[in-house]
């Protein structure tokens, strides 16, 4: 396998009985590539995600992760990859400070590490003054910004967000964008999930899932161009009801 | 006037989650509060259904007071909650049952009210409402919330983690509703359903900001708008940022989006500034300001 590749799947399936929940999906994903990965509630998506972070075992096919194969190695691709969601994302009775401490911790990082690393995005995000704050007295902007951060506390190669930005106000939406841009540019591999199809047109590369298959997979601009239309969103609505 | 609200607010401790809010929602409106989390849309449905107090305010629905009368409005809306509330171990068939009992009537009275949005889950009737995926329960959700036939629907981010496809039809199920006479007071974070409702009320942190047309709310924003891109958006939005006359830079899909603070800017100035930061293919046109501008440009950042 190339290098350069993050995620590399090939055939990657998943039978629950006779059900087909995800069909023999095949993509690449780059290192420092933002790649979205959309498609309708029930398409397969998180069972896919599920089998890229190593914690389902696929039926049949193969893929690689951070350059880990999803059937072996599931315990090194869960040290070598963030994940932050919408529905979990950080503890809403510890500090944001004490939330750092728990995931650097898990992550086996040493004290003086968490401590330079929570420095760090503290910083960046202009937020001493909270820090020592309860999450869940936070706005859910705040929250979704500091998940993002702490996802990346253990420095990952490839981070998996899925639907980070549901509800979120729209300037947070895009102050949390700036901040995936950023961590791209940085090398990292950015693999995201959103309902917002104006979000879809921020990846590099986007794709589309239809009942278990990659239905579509390219750049949005080629995306719009092959369906003639001229927003994701209508590429969407062209697709994803098969 | 449906749904009346004067000089409403709500605090839990410190939280003012509904800060003086007034409104009209006419009948037979689709009426939108459009928001992120936090802006106080759940509080003000809970109030308006009789089932919180305000602290302060007043409020009718359908000609009845909140307080004196909330006995009639129950009888007379409908309410879907932001979280699934039907009964789990109930089936599809015994919820909508159960709901239809206790308002004193019986499926088939209303069977034409739910009929286009029941038939798509009456293969399932048998089976228990927690095994169904999100878009079934939500169907099941609106039919119970339906079937005592309201004169007002009250719908709490009904579509809030559905997909584009669903939430679209979603909102075609909301038009024929609509049709039979019904008045809707619906809620979502998503900016591009605020364009499908008749009218809409802007919230953040318990405010109100705007209650108007889609269109005139568009019409708001102050300045001229300008759509640019060039290849490298990341680089661009950093370089739009430090230009000296900047007034507001958002991503915007393929684009950002650009307002200058001055009324003499000219595109040309802004296309040399970006080639002297050595952007390749720059693009700067002018662009209508959607709902999601108006509601950046109003937000107190």
């Amino acid at each position: 396998m190339n290098n350069n590749k993050s995620i590399s799947v090939q055939n990657l399936t998943k039978k629950f009985g006779n059900f087909t929940a995800v069909n023999a999906i095949s993509f690449e994903v780059e290192k420092g590539e933002i790649f979205g990965f959309l498609g309708a509630n029930g398409a397969g998506k998180t069972t896919a995600m599920k089998m890229l972070i190593g914690i389902s075992k696929p039926t049949s096919g193969e893929a690689k992760v951070a350059g880990f194969d999803v059937y072996k190695d599931t315990e090194k691709i869960k040290k070598n990859i963030g994940y932050m969601s919408q529905k979990f994302a950080l503890y809403d009775d510890l500090t944001v400070r004490e939330n750092a401490r728990f995931y650097g911790g898990i992550y086996g990082l040493s004290k003086k590490q968490i401590k330079k690393k929570t420095n760090e995005f503290i910083t960046e995000l202009g937020i001493a003054d909270i820090a020592d704050n309860l999450v869940g007295s936070l706005p859910l902007g705040w929250k979704q910004k500091l998940a993002f951060s702490v996802s990346l506390i253990h420095e990952p190669k490839v981070v998996f967000l899925d639907e980070p930005t549901g509800g979120v106000d729209p300037i947070t939406r895009r102050q949390f964008w700036e901040m995936i841009y950023k961590q791209a540019d940085n090398g990292t591999t950015i693999f995201v999930t959103t309902h917002y199809m104006d979000e879809a047109e921020y990846c590099d590369r986007v794709s589309i899932m239809v009942e278990g298959k990659i239905e579509a997979l390219d750049t949005p601009e080629n995306l719009r161009k092959q369906y003639g239309v001229d927003s994701m969103n209508a590429v969407f609505l062209k697709l994803a009801r098969g | 006037m449906s749904i009346s609200v004067k000089n409403i607010s709500k605090s839990y401790g410190k939280v003012q989650a509904v800060n003086d809010i007034s409104f009209e929602v006419k009948e037979g409106e689709i009426f939108g509060l459009i928001g992120p989390d936090g802006a106080g849309k759940t509080t003000l449905f809970r109030i308006l259904t009789t089932l919180l107090l305000a602290d302060s305010g007043t409020a009718e629905v359908d000609g009845k007071d909140m307080v004196a009368d909330y006995i009639d409005i129950r009888n007379h809306v409908g309410y879907m909650p932001g979280r699934f509330s039907l009964y789990q171990d109930l089936s599809v068939e015994e919820n909508l049952e159960f709901f239809a009992t206790i308002f004193g009537t019986t499926i088939e009275e209303n069977y034409d009210l739910i009929k286009d949005i029941y038939v798509q889950i009456e293969p399932f009737k048998k089976r228990r409402a927690g095994a169904l995926s999100g878009g079934m329960k939500q169907k099941l959700a609106l039919s119970c919330a339906l079937i005592h036939k309201p004169k007002v629907l009250f719908l709490d981010e009904p579509t809030t983690g559905v997909d584009p496809v669903s939430r679209k039809e979603f909102w075609e199920m909301l038009k024929r509703l609509q049709q039979k006479g019904i008045t809707i007071l619906v809620s979502t974070p998503y900016m591009d359903e605020a364009a499908l409702c008749d009218r809409i009320a802007l919230m953040q942190d318990g405010l109100i900001l705007e209650v108007d047309t889609p269109e005139n709310i568009s019409k708001r924003f102050p300045t001229k708008l300008y759509n640019v891109s060039t290849d490298n958006t990341y680089k661009l939005i950093q370089d739009l940022k430090s230009y000296d006359s900047m007034h507001s830079v958002f991503p915007f899909g393929e684009w950002v989006h650009y307002a200058d603070e001055n009324k003499k800017f000219r595109p040309i100035d802004l296309q040399d500034y970006l080639e002297d930061k050595e952007h390749t293919n720059i693009n700067i046109e002018i662009t209508e300001p959607t709902i999601e501008d108006t509601f950046m440009e109003l937000s107190d950042y």
